[in-house]
């Protein structure tokens, strides 16, 4: 079949449908195929514009049922490039199944190499420490900068990843591959890293008034506590070994609610026998 | 609690668990779901505080491959809700919410695995090319998410006012609460461990330790004052650093890709 056909472009309504279904992509997020069922939901509309012959929908939806699991806002370039691949197909035929599903499944993994620290790693926590921030005097700044940074972020990358993977089509491997993005996650991971180890000493309190040394001096008793020593040596200390043990645990695939239990544990037992302190 | 203040506590607690597990609109986080629920029950104030406090113990929480985090949904929603309704204090509040954020986490899983039965249905339904039908499978799988919050949140709520929850709050000894009040003040590491994981990049760790040092040294400076700080040294390692350099190390580049120090893209 290599006849070209002629096959519509995505509307201006099909994008605006198809941002809004992605907005939706995680719902039935299963352990077989993960978000398999959002990925063909998200589709439905570039498979309703180009195919027309229900075989040819029911084998587009099937292709787009395969398993699927990405960080799901710049997925969004990934449902672009599949659109304009789909497109492809329609007009010739040329591009076969396996190519689409490749390139789906090519490109998952390095924008989830791209997408977690850049917006797991360092745009949610950022912009929630800084609400959380604002939250703690109860300012309702805090709550509202954290919701709606966080959504302007979101509904561009959606928005925006879509219509460039739509308009680059394959390219867009290149560009996943290329310094452009590499440069941002990398900028992303300096500024996220960087936060993360003010706030281990900031955001932490660990007070520990377990007495050392006790001894008297013009008839006054005066003591040396935990706390002083370790805040002469480097205040912080026992939060940023705290981390690393927790980093430790993460690595051996410890559930991280079991260390926090564990903390649970640590912090009622110490507090038991005094070392810690509220 | 009116009939009017229950029914939009089980809305909120159904929109934060469908955004639980959609990650899309960030109404789970713990800033949100709870200054919501504070919002209906008039008491936005308390709300927006334990949201600040619990946001920052579940700052790293996140659903990263196939693995699940700690489920801040169920957590946010049923804390303030004890907290507010049952005239609990904030500690009290972060203390009970951990345990749930482990019960949501269960819960997430159990309905995850359930879903695989929506999966196979949708299969069915793209045989015949049957859009609604499709459609529907991922809408149910969302609903289910939404009322694996909603119910426990709705059963919480409905004896929250009763003196059953209080006479449970105090019956726990208080070395366990103050405990669990010291520990609230290091658990938060927990997620910063996680994000540092994540990242997978080995390679800066200096500025994690720079952030660190300037944090505990340089009193009187804010989350602005190091977020300005973190991004000028993000710009100025990226423009010093020779990977970026493509005029310079041109014959080399291609042979290069992806052979460098750095595992973020690996």
């Amino acid at each position: 079949m290599s006849e070209t056909k002629k096959v519509q472009p995505l509307t201006k309504r099909d994008i605006i449908n198809t941002y809004f279904r992605s907005t939706f992509m995680l719902g039935s997020f299963n352990f077989e195929r993960m978000q398999a069922i959002g990925v063909a939901v998200t589709m439905i509309p570039a498979i309703k514009r180009f195919y027309h012959r229900k075989e040819d929908q029911a084998a587009a939806l099937k292709r787009h049922l395969e398993f699927f699991n990405t960080t799901p806002w710049p997925a969004s370039a990934i449902f672009g490039v599949t659109a304009a691949m789909e497109q492809k197909k329609a007009e010739n035929g040329e591009i076969d199944e396996a190519a689409i599903t490749n390139v789906k499944i090519g490109l998952m993994g390095p924008l989830a190499g791209i997408g977690d620290p850049i917006y797991w790693g360092t745009a949610r926590p950022i912009l929630a420490a800084l609400g959380a921030s604002l939250a703690l005097s109860g300012s309702i700044l805090g709550p509202l900068l954290f919701f709606f940074g966080i959504n302007i972020i979101r509904m561009l990358t959606r928005w925006y990843g879509f219509k460039f993977g739509y308009s680059q089509g394959t390219d867009i491997v290149q560009d996943v591959a290329g310094n452009r993005l590499k440069k941002l996650t990398q900028m992303a991971s300096v500024l996220g890293l960087f936060v993360m180890g003010s706030l281990v000493s900031k955001w932490t309190s660990i007070k520990m008034p377990f007495v050392l040394v006790s001894y008297e001096q013009a008839g006054k008793t005066v003591n040396t506590t935990l706390q002083m020593i370790l805040d002469q040596l480097l205040p912080g200390l026992v939060a940023l070994l705290m981390t690393f043990a927790c980093m430790w645990l993460l690595k051996r695939k410890v559930n991280a609610i079991w260390i926090i239990f564990g903390m649970f544990a640590i912090g009622i037992l110490g507090y038991w026998a005094g070392i810690f302190g509220l | 609690m009116n009939a009017m203040q229950f029914i939009l506590v089980i809305l909120v607690a159904l929109v934060c668990g469908m955004a639980s597990v959609l990650d899309e609109r960030q109404f789970h986080r713990p800033l949100v779901a709870c200054t919501l629920i504070g919002l209906v029950l008039g008491d936005l104030h308390t709300g927006i505080i334990l949201g600040g406090q619990l946001e920052l113990i579940a700052l790293g929480w996140m659903n990263v491959g196939a693995a699940m985090a700690p489920d801040s949904a169920l957590a946010s929603t049923i804390s303030a809700i004890i907290v507010i309704v049952g005239h609990q204090s904030i500690g009290e509040g972060i203390a009970i919410a951990i345990p749930l954020a482990a019960a949501g986490q269960v819960l997430t899983i159990f309905v995850r695995t359930i879903t695989v039965f929506f999966q196979h249905q949708a299969d069915h339904f793209a045989a015949n090319a049957n859009f609604r039908g499709v459609e529907w499978c991922h809408i149910g799988g969302l609903l289910l998410q939404g009322l694996r919050v909603a119910i426990p949140t709705g059963a919480v709520a409905a004896i929250a006012g009763t003196s059953l929850v209080s006479q449970w709050l105090d019956a726990i000894p208080p070395v366990i609460t103050h405990g669990l009040q010291v520990s609230g003040g290091f658990i938060v590491v927990v997620g910063y461990a996680m994000v540092i994981n994540m990242m997978k990049a080995r390679a800066l760790m200096p500025f994690f330790f720079i952030g660190f040092t300037l944090a505990t040294f340089m009193s009187g400076i804010n989350l602005v004052g190091l977020g300005i700080l973190g991004a000028c040294a993000a710009v100025v390692y990226v423009q010093l650093n020779p990977d970026f350099h493509d005029a310079i190390k041109a014959p080399t580049a291609a042979t290069n890709v992806g052979s460098d120090d750095d595992d973020v893209l690996g």
